[in-house]
């Protein structure tokens, strides 16, 4: 027990004890680093994922022309369309238009050869449920006539606009990423 | 309390043809009762909670924030989860004693209330031996641990039962040698006598007599930490070594209790701090009103002591562990030998300024001055700590 060793060690434990509280202190007085998921987050998860995350699939039914590409792409026959050529208007009519989310692999491969984007992936991914039965999305409620294009530009601004986001949805889908 | 119950029998609101004994003896079990159940146990819940708010924001994250506004009722569901458990007893274990340890250190922890002073009138028994008193009772705690540890048939717990009763018995020593620095000055063992000995601002406070004295107070602290069983010095209860040491085997309720007992003796060393060395529960003359004197007083020891806490929760997030020989070096190779140059200092300091009267003033505001550089170097150093850190940085004072 050298005196210098002695005296030495008393200052080296106050000083060291000081530093340490002072940093411990500054940290006490920060926000914490800690995400409150998913409730207390500044916005919601799925505003932070990038445009082309494949969530959940879903169907614009006002711009899907019946044309049973993406029932034909799926790798797993997720995708159920019932679709007949109505004799009257020589339109198709949609009758039923079931996918199944439990099945889905999320590959997008019907996103692509849509012609409208009418069917795309979403950010949702958040699909837990006490049933399996409930998991399967049925998007047509009522016989419905499917979307005709026009071959000069679409007057309604609605679908428009719902044409629009479709379009640049297969663009970006089609696009490598940079 | 004894002048209240004087005076409810002198103005006739008790019945006078019950002899006064009986008078006391009711008076005393009622507020006990009212402080062990309406302060002591509450105060130990709430403290559980804040801990692990403070013990979490310190280590960047949330505590507790879901059961309540700001999770203020995780310590009541805590314990209604302790008490719905099952209650395990080791088959090989000594059984009387097992049961018996968990009430023995209950036993060395509310007593201490009878003599804790929250007021000038406030204080159930106001004992000529008060610190005496308290110091004897905590010392009932090391009985329990030790049967704890030998009734569990557990080596581990064994092990943490005896390096607990060698902490706490080693750790008496210079947490009484720091008492009386404070004993010496006020004339008198009396938790009251203490308080009144000294006055409402800190410079009347003995924690800054003297340098000697100021060395009394911190050294105090520590030891009393260490009695506690409080990280740094939490070996026979070290969470990532011993489990949860002497206490292992148990579940339940009578887990709690030992933890409830952990708690509720860090508000008690708060108590004893704050009366021996930093002016209990002295106000300055505001207000003439009995009511609202006495409020303000308990208003005042509370924050005061509660601050006390906050610096041991503290203290518990930012130091590490000491290994069970560097506990016993530091004891009695370090905090005995000064204990006793500051008993003798004290003493010293008391002669001289008998002597020479004008000396103490200087002597004060000398170690006061150096007090407060202390904590405003320590807050100029916290800025620095703030202003290297990263950017996405926020100040959120509130828990």
């Amino acid at each position: 027990m050298a005196r210098n060793g002695y005296f030495r060690n008393i200052r080296d434990t106050v000083t060291t004890i000081f530093e340490g509280m002072s940093v411990t202190f500054s940290h006490l007085v920060r926000k914490p680093y800690t995400v409150q998921y998913p409730d207390r987050i500044p916005i919601p998860v799925q505003d932070t994922l990038p445009f082309r995350y494949r969530g959940h699939l879903e169907v614009d039914l006002e711009i899907c022309t019946g044309c049973l590409a993406c029932e034909r792409a799926c790798p797993i026959d997720c995708i159920v369309i019932g679709a007949e050529k109505d004799p009257k208007t020589k339109g198709m009519t949609l009758t039923r238009f079931d996918i199944d989310l439990a099945k889905c692999m999320y590959c997008g491969l019907c996103s692509e050869p849509c012609p409208t984007g009418s069917i795309h992936h979403t950010p949702e991914f958040e699909g837990a449920d006490y049933s399996l039965e409930s998991l399967v999305r049925r998007f047509v409620k009522a016989p419905v006539a499917a979307y005709k294009p026009k071959k000069t530009g679409e007057t309604d601004p609605e679908l428009r606009d719902m044409l629009a986001r479709g379009l640049r949805y297969i663009d970006e889908f089609a696009k490598p990423a940079p | 309390m004894q002048q209240l119950v004087d005076n409810l029998i002198a103005q006739g609101i008790a019945p006078a043809f019950i002899p006064v004994w009986v008078h006391y003896l009711l008076a005393m079990l009622v507020f006990g009762g009212i402080v062990v159940f309406g302060f002591a146990l509450l105060v130990a819940g709430v403290t559980s909670w804040l801990e692990r708010r403070v013990w979490g924001r310190i280590q960047s994250r949330v505590g507790p924030n879901r059961v309540g506004p700001n999770g203020a009722l995780q310590w009541l569901a805590d314990g209604i989860k302790n008490m719905l458990k099952e209650d395990i007893i080791p088959s090989a274990a000594d059984k009387p004693l097992f049961r018996l340890a968990p009430y023995l250190v209950v036993i060395g922890f509310v007593p201490t209330f009878v003599v804790v002073p929250f007021a000038s009138s406030l204080i159930i028994a106001d004992l000529n031996v008060g610190i005496l008193y308290l110091t004897a009772i905590t010392a009932l705690v090391v009985v329990g641990i030790l049967m704890a540890g030998w009734a569990s048939n557990n080596k581990w717990s064994l092990l943490g039962g005896i390096r607990s009763a060698a902490q706490i018995v080693s750790y008496e020593i210079p947490a009484g040698l720091s008492l009386f620095p404070a004993v010496l000055l006020a004339g008198t063992l009396s938790m009251q006598g203490i308080i009144r000995a000294q006055g409402w601002a800190p410079w009347d406070w003995y924690a800054f007599h003297s340098p000697f004295t100021f060395a009394a107070f911190l050294l105090f602290f520590v030891s009393a930490l260490a009695e506690g069983n409080r990280t740094p010095f939490d070996l026979p209860e070290a969470e990532s070594e011993l489990v949860a040491g002497f206490a292992t085997e148990y579940s339940g309720m009578r887990n709690l209790l030992f933890f409830l007992v952990e708690w509720g003796n860090l508000y008690v060393i708060g108590a004893v701090v704050t009366t021996l060395y930093m002016g209990g529960w002295q106000i300055p003359p505001v207000t003439d009103n009995v009511v609202l004197q006495q409020a303000l007083q308990f208003v005042v020891f509370f924050l005061k002591s509660y601050f006390w806490v906050f610096v041991a929760m503290w203290i518990r997030a930012t130091l590490p562990r000491v290994r069970v020989d560097q506990l016993m070096t530091v004891c009695w190779k370090y905090l005995v030998p000064i204990s006793f140059v500051n008993l003798g200092g004290t003493a010293v300091t008391m002669v001289i300024e008998h002597a020479v009267p004008g000396i103490s003033w200087p002597l004060r505001l000398l170690v006061l001055g150096a007090a407060t550089a202390g904590v405003v170097a320590f807050f100029a150093r916290v800025r620095y700590q703030l202003r290297r850190a990263r950017p996405e940085l926020y100040y959120s004072p509130v828990i």
